[in-house]
């Protein structure tokens, strides 16, 4: 059953999981953008037209996005445009 | 064989003897002879005791057999300043005379006697011995195992497993299997999803091993990576939708028959070794290498046996019309896989038709219920046709693209039939459909293919995915070794 020191080959990437610090959370959203993400899937724009509107009432700035499909990921452009005008960023993932 | 060591040998005479042949046998007394004349070297591939009396070489392990390159034994050189200069093989009293210059050679033998294969012929050792030189230039993480983990324990335990037990990917093995494509281990092949992972031919070459493949499927599976690691396949996506679908792999072409793939009788089930080991390589290559497991990127709700493998044959030879592969452009002696994002397969039941237009009613009417009935376009399917419902096409003169045609208009389905709401049901189209009619398929989003055993009015169909640029396109790639 057992072979002694038995050598195997490693059938994976080798790649150690990739951590990534997280960024930490705002205290609060004063001042801040929130970038809505709409990934395409269906009614999740009724969804997000309601967290706008809580978050508009509150005063905050909201940016909207949209991804072409949600069975892909977003484009490069799309990421580095969001990346660029929110801080923080709220994402619709299921129907 | 390649010489793999450039050997000095004694010199004088050097004999390469086993005692398993009779031949070698019959010289001793020769070799006897010989030796109290001149010096006398005698290596012995299988008893180290053999021949007594002559303080035998042992090279059971066959270093030198192969080094020289035997085809048999007794073989007989002349070796002088430690290169050989004449051999001969096999017993014959009068070219063994000439050869020793010595009259008189084995008085009591018989004249000539044919020798026996070396024991470096033996298939199994010549494949054992390419992998040990094979398993030197592999280039992968040693996993060295501890003394008392049993090895299948300690492939689940890393998580390679698709959840069945694996062949332990050891270098000699994964050598062997190499022995199957003329690439080189670390080209290439594809860029793996969803770590979007640079993949080359070793790797794809272990997960082989330990889905069980022979080494002349490997080309098989390197075009099946190949093919489901494109933007237009979109593992990625097959991988992360909440649908159950998976990459169905279909392979067309001699390749199919060469190794021995299923086309007929339980052609999409179980009992094959080429069409189970394929499809479940594949996905051990995107679970492995592309870090695609369920529950972490793979988020199917349900999922479908067929994630364990999906890969089968087309029966091109039993088929009325032109092949998958030479719809989709190829040449009919090209080899291909073709990979599709599809769900488990599912029956179409039709005894009684036996006119081309009723069974072709049959299908649109199953046809009609992929995904929900009301779901059109967007969704693709594959009707997998048995031998006994081609036979009503063939004999009724239809072509695969009458098929198809006809299919086309059965399937234009009314909105007013498709709104949400119709029928008492919820889902379906926005009541702006209402008044339009929908193809249930988007051009090009049937596959009709040839398989399944003589017996049985039956064909199946396998479920797509989202369909074309919005999720998953099919793809064919051609088998190269």
């Amino acid at each position: 059953m057992t072979e002694t020191g038995k050598i195997l080959l490693d059938p994976t990437a080798e790649r150690t999981a990739a951590t990534r610090e997280r960024t930490s959370r705002p205290a609060s959203l004063d001042g801040k953008t929130v970038g809505l993400l709409d990934i395409s899937k269906a009614r999740g724009d009724v969804f997000l037209d309601r967290v706008q509107e809580h978050l508009e009432q509150r005063g905050v700035k909201v940016e909207r996005f949209k991804k072409p499909t949600f069975t892909k990921v977003a484009p490069i452009d799309l990421r580095h445009e969001i990346s660029q005008k929110c801080d923080v960023v709220i994402e619709a993932l299921a129907d | 064989m390649t010489r793999a060591v450039e050997l000095t040998l004694p010199d004088g005479l050097v004999a390469v003897v086993k005692r398993d042949c009779p031949t070698c046998q019959l010289v001793v007394p020769v070799l006897e002879e010989l030796a109290r004349s001149e010096a006398l070297t005698v290596y012995t591939q299988d008893d180290p005791a053999f021949p007594e009396g002559l303080d035998p070489v042992d090279d059971t392990s066959l270093a030198t057999s192969f080094a020289l390159d035997l085809d048999t034994v007794p073989t007989v050189l002349r070796v002088e300043k430690g290169k050989e200069v004449g051999r001969i093989v096999g017993w014959s009293r009068e070219e063994w005379q000439e050869f020793t210059g010595r009259a008189g050679l084995g008085a009591g033998l018989p004249p000539h006697r044919p020798g026996c294969g070396s024991k470096t012929q033996d298939p199994d050792l010549v494949a054992a011995r390419t992998a040990a030189e094979g398993a030197a230039r592999l280039r992968s993480r040693r996993v060295e195992l501890g003394t008392h983990e049993d090895e299948v324990e300690a492939m689940f335990e890393r998580g390679w497993s698709d959840g069945l037990p694996l062949v332990p990917p050891t270098p000699e093995r994964v050598a062997h299997m190499l022995t199957g494509t003329t690439r080189e281990p670390d080209e290439i092949v594809a860029v793996v999803p969803p770590d979007l992972v640079e993949c080359n031919v070793e790797k794809v070459a272990i997960n082989a091993v330990m889905a069980g493949c022979r080494p002349e499927y490997l080309p098989v599976v390197l075009a099946a990576v190949k093919a489901a690691c494109t933007d237009e396949f979109n593992i990625h996506g097959v991988l992360a939708t909440t649908m159950p679908v998976g990459p169905v792999v279909i392979v067309n072409g001699p390749i199919t028959r060469a190794i021995g793939m299923n086309s007929g009788g339980n052609a999409l089930g179980q009992g094959n070794r080429a069409n189970a080991t394929i499809g479940r390589a594949l996905q051990l290559v995107i679970r492995n290498v592309g870090g695609g497991r369920p529950g972490e990127v793979d988020r199917a709700a349900h999922g479908n046996p067929g994630k364990y493998t999906f890969c089968f044959s087309e029966d091109e030879q039993g088929s009325p019309w032109e092949p998958l592969h030479v719809s989709r452009g190829f040449a009919p002696e090209q080899s291909t896989v073709t990979v599709f994002a599809g769900e488990g397969p599912r029956v179409v039941v039709d005894q009684l038709s036996r006119e081309a237009d009723s069974l072709a009613r049959t299908y649109a009417a199953c046809l009609r219920t992929v995904a929900h009935p009301k779901t059109v376009i967007a969704i693709d399917a594959a009707l997998v046709i048995g031998p006994e419902h081609s036979r009503v096409f063939r004999e009724a003169g239809w072509t695969k693209a009458r098929l198809h045609e006809e299919l086309g208009a059965l399937l234009q389905i009314p909105g007013s039939d498709l709104v949400r709401g119709a029928g008492g049901i919820t889902e379906g189209m926005p009541e702006g459909f209402a008044d339009s009619v929908l193809p249930k398929f988007r051009d090009g989003g049937l596959l009709i293919v040839h398989a399944g055993g003589g017996a049985g009015l039956f064909s199946e169909i396998i479920g797509g995915w989202a369909a074309g640029e919005l999720g998953s396109e099919p793809v064919t790639r051609e088998v190269r070794t």
